[in-house]
Parts: C-alpha cells; sequence; structure tokens
C-alpha cells in the first residue's frame, strides 16, 4: 500500500448559518503541502469542526472553495476520508466486513477486497481480531478498525475529528503515534481537529490555531520535532508550552484559573 | 491477550449444539405433559356415559383420523387454502407496513401527524371490519386477506419504525464518507440494521393473522382450516375437528420457529434476542 498525498488549498472559505448574525469563519485561507499532517487547535465552537466538514464533503460552505490537488471538493469521496470522534462501526459486520464496506461500496472483486483489507488490518495491528464481533473489541481497537476502514480506501487525505478524545490516555498515546507513524509511512495528508494541545504536538507537522467570532486563522506554529515523538521529551515539551503560550495569547485568554478545555489531559 | 473471539452472527459457537438439544428436551417435555392431560380428559370422556358421544374429541381418535384425512387430501387442501390466504394477507402487510414505518421513524412530521389516525384503527378489531370486507371485495378470498393485512400490518410498521428510531444516524454519515450510493445505503445499512426488528415485527404479525384467518374463513367461503372445522362440526365429525385444531396449532409453531430463527439470524443486538 503507498499512497501519495494530497495540496490543500482553502480559499476564501465562509459558513453562516441563517439563524446567527456572525459566520461561524469568515473567509479562511490555508495551503497545506503533500504528506503534511496539519493540525487545527482552537476552542469548542469555533467552526474547526465545521471546517473539517466542508473538507470531507460532508457540508457545503456558504463561500468559498476547497482544492484538493487542483480538483474542487463538492461531496465526499473515497480519495478524502473522515473519521469521527465515535469509531460508528457497523455491530452486524466483523471486522474485516467492517474495514471492507467502502471497497464494497466501490464494487470491488472479492479478491482485491480481501488482500487489502488483509494489509489494512495488519497496519492498525488487529490480525489477531479479523473474524470478531466489533462489539466484543475495546474502545481503541474499535478505533483502530475505524482507522483501517479509512485507510483500506487508500486516501490522499485522512481528515481527523478529534478521533481519540473518548479513549484513555494511554490508548489515545499509542493511536495518536500509530496514526503519525503509518501516514509517514504511506505518505498521505492529515488534517485533524483538536482542542488536545499534546495532541497536535505529537501528531502534526504544523499547527495552525482558529479563534475568534468569526473564526479565522490567527497563528500558526511549525511542531519541527524528530520523529518518533515522546510526551516525556524536553523540546516535546518546550514545544507543547510554546504552542501553549500561543494559543492562550490567540484565544485572547484572561481567566488563568479556568483551565482550557482538554489541554491539560 | 485475554479475549473470547466471537463470530458475528451465530453469537456462540461451540455451546450451540448443547443448547439446541436443550430446547428440544424442553419442547418435547412440554408437549408429552400436554399430550398427557389430552389423553386423561379424552378418557373421562370416554367413561362418562353422558359425554360419551363427545369421546372422539379424546387423543387417539384424533390421531387415528389423520391418515383418512391425508390420504382423502383434506388436510393438505385446507391448508393450502388458508396458506395462499395468509401468505397473500401478510404479505400486503408487510409491502405497505414496512414502508410506512420507514416514513413514521425518519419523517418527524408524518410521524406526528399519523400516530393518533393508526393508533385510532389499529384498535378497531379486525372481525370488525368483516361485513365492511365482504361490501367492498368482490371475492371471499378477498375479503379474508383483506383482514388478514389489516389485522397484521400494524406490528410490521410499528416494529419497523421501532427499529428506525434506533439506528445511530452517525452510521449513514460514515457510509456517506466511505462512497455509498443511496441504494447501498438501504440494502447495506439500513436493511441490515433493521432486520432483527422487521422480523420481530412480522413474528408478530403472523400471530395475530393465523388468529383471525380461522374465524374469518368460519364465513362464506367453501375452503381453508376454518371452512374445514365447521365442516367437520356440522358433520358431526369431532374428530376431524380436533385433528384440524392439531393442524392449525403444528402449522402455527412451525411458521413461528421460522421466524425465530430468521430473527436470531439476523440479530446483531448484545445482551438481547
Amino acid at each position: 500500500m503507498s499512497i501519495r498525498g494530497t495540496e490543500i488549498k482553502i480559499e476564501g472559505l465562509s459558513q453562516r448559518y441563517p439563524s446567527r448574525k456572525v459566520p461561524t469563519f469568515n473567509r479562511v485561507d490555508l495551503i497545506s503541502p503533500p504528506g503534511e499532517a496539519l493540525a487545527i487547535i482552537g476552542r469548542s465552537g469555533c467552526g474547526k469542526s465545521t471546517l473539517l466538514h466542508i473538507l470531507a464533503g460532508l457540508t457545503k460552505g456558504t463561500e468559498g472553495r476547497v482544492l484538493l490537488n487542483g480538483t474542487e471538493v463538492t461531496g465526499p469521496s473515497p480519495r478524502w476520508v473522515m473519521m469521527f470522534q465515535a469509531p460508528h462501526l457497523y455491530p452486524w459486520m466483523t471486522v474485516t466486513e467492517n474495514v471492507g464496506v467502502g471497497l464494497t461500496f466501490a464494487r470491488w472483486g472479492k479478491k482485491e477486497i480481501a488482500e487489502r483489507v488483509t494489509e489494512a488490518i495488519r497496519l492498525v495491528e488487529l490480525q489477531d481480531f479479523a473474524q470478531a464481533n466489533v462489539q466484543d473489541l475495546s474502545g481503541g481497537q474499535q478505533q483502530r478498525v475505524a482507522l483501517a476502514r479509512s485507510l483500506v480506501m487508500e486516501p490522499e487525505l485522512l481528515l481527523l475529528d478529534e478521533p481519540f478524545s473518548a479513549l484513555d490516555a494511554f490508548t489515545r498515546a499509542a493511536l495518536q503515534k500509530d496514526v503519525r507513524a503509518i501516514s509517514k509511512r504511506l505518505g498521505f495528508n492529515i488534517v485533524i481537529v483538536t482542542h488536545d494541545i499534546d495532541e497536535a504536538v505529537i501528531m502534526a507537522d504544523r499547527a495552525v490555531i482558529m479563534a475568534g467570532s468569526p473564526g479565522d486563522i490567527v497563528h500558526e506554529l511549525d511542531v519541527d520535532l524528530p520523529d518518533p515523538r515522546d510526551r516525556t521529551d524536553p523540546e516535546v515539551q518546550k514545544l507543547r508550552a510554546r504552542l501553549m503560550a500561543t494559543f492562550q495569547e490567540a484565544a485572547n485568554y484572561k481567566k488563568p484559573e479556568v483551565s482550557l478545555a482538554g489541554a491539560g489531559r | 491477550m485475554n479475549f473470547a473471539a466471537t463470530p458475528a452472527r451465530q453469537g456462540g459457537f461451540l455451546n450451540l449444539g448443547q443448547i439446541a438439544l436443550q430446547r428440544l428436551t424442553w419442547a418435547a417435555g412440554g408437549l408429552s405433559i400436554l399430550a398427557v392431560v389430552w389423553l386423561i380428559a379424552g378418557h373421562l370422556l370416554t367413561s362418562n356415559p353422558k359425554l360419551a358421544s363427545y369421546s372422539t374429541f379424546g387423543l387417539i381418535p384424533t390421531l387415528q383420523a389423520f391418515p383418512d384425512m391425508w390420504e382423502a387430501g383434506k388436510i393438505q387442501n385446507a391448508s393450502m387454502a388458508s396458506g395462499y390466504r395468509l401468505g397473500a394477507g401478510l404479505l400486503i402487510a408487510i409491502l405497505i407496513g414496512a414502508p410506512l414505518g420507514v416514513l413514521v421513524g425518519r419523517i418527524k412530521w408524518f410521524a406526528a401527524y399519523s400516530n393518533s389516525p393508526f393508533q385510532f384503527i389499529r384498535m378497531i378489531s379486525p372481525l370488525a371490519w368483516m361485513p365492511i370486507a365482504v361490501l367492498v371485495f368482490a371475492t371471499w378470498n378477498g375479503s379474508i386477506i383483506f383482514l388478514i393485512a389489516i389485522a397484521s400490518v400494524w406490528p410490521v410498521l410499528f416494529a419497523t419504525a421501532a427499529g428506525l428510531a434506533k439506528v445511530d444516524p452517525a452510521w449513514f454519515k460514515v457510509a456517506r464518507n466511505l462512497g455509498a450510493h443511496p441504494l447501498q445505503m438501504l440494502t447495506r445499512i439500513i436493511m441490515p440494521a433493521i432486520a432483527f426488528d422487521v422480523f420481530s415485527g412480522i413474528r408478530l404479525a403472523l400471530g395475530v393473522a393465523w388468529i383471525v384467518l380461522v374465524p374469518a374463513e368460519y364465513l362464506g367461503v367453501t375452503s381453508g382450516l376454518g371452512y374445514a372445522i365447521e365442516d367437520s362440526r356440522e358433520t358431526l365429525t369431532y374428530n376431524h375437528l380436533t385433528a384440524l385444531v392439531l393442524t392449525i396449532g403444528v402449522i402455527g409453531y412451525v411458521l413461528d420457529s421460522i421466524l425465530v430463527l430468521l430473527i436470531k439470524h439476523f440479530s446483531w443486538h448484545r445482551g438481547g434476542a
């Protein structure tokens, strides 16, 4: 399995709802080169999740456009696949069937599906559970199945919407590392939306901070760290502190006694 | 790793044979008790001179009636006629009930408007429709099929709606995200997700339909199990009557068991059926 990344170009993207006076975000511009892992950090309600849904083609922006390798995103496609907060697996299917479901939608042959699914399951290290009932898996294993279900489509771009926030700290850390490692090995782009500074530092090549009303990208920071990254590494800690400071400044943060949502986890 | 991998559909594989054997033992035991009670009642009828003319209601005369009736084709013909009406009525109920159930389950305003009229019509005894059905439909068959359909449409409709209400909306989002077409959404996601509930509804519908069928056949028609029972009563062949009653029980039991198997096959719920 080898995948090429894609150049993401967001041009003047706005989203406003008729029921609200202020747009969710207004004329956002952003470029991400092929193979980059980009983190979008922001507090709840800053519009980062909406932005991700537009990137996935699941929602339409009011203005502007998204280009992937020059092609405008007008709807969902196996080339850009989203992973959600919860795994949302199909409980009537085995692990193997869940992973292959996207390929059956695309009417692939049985043999090709079997080959690709086996590879994707190996990638997420669930070989021993290939025929298991997904309801018997732990939360982390289920999210691995969801990851394999996305990877099997060989997407150029994997969109992650706070995908590990429901998991315990150890499982979360393992998956963050694994997803980054897989993306670097296969070469696809990642856009991860998160409110967890740690997650951005561990997973991303670059972090952008969204804030304000209407939301906009107010800062960006290169996460220039060698792999594999470890939380306890002083370099990682230093960058985490810098990112946190930028985030607080950007969010116009004034009350130090209130902790940032999820930032300390 | 300490992990019990279970096949997705069967749910527990090693114990399946044991469980089946145990169920079979229970069924055989329960039915034997029923047979003994019947045997004793038959004996009481025979030994009491006042009731001796009803002695053919007993278990033994009933079982003795089967070979003759089978040879004359009485059981087969009656079962076929009734089966056709039941099948046609149920099919109509499913074809109307399942799509309406989807509408109730998916569209809020439709559910809001339809609830009262549906509950109102549901509470009318199916047999109360009989005179109207006879007036409206040209044939007896038509009116009986109508009665079965109107009796059994409700369990299918409400079970389908309840099944859809439990469906995780994110399943649709994920499928769309992975490139599912609307038809694939229906066949690969919606149908397997609610098959368990739909078949549970059909099982209830079958029970109601089977109950409505026999009395409906008491009136007018000259075929079917209900008619055959009436006929046996009038010709005083009581052992034929009980043989037919027994046949009704057996067919109903078999059909119900088939649906139970289907429900089990399509069940993915944990801690449920």
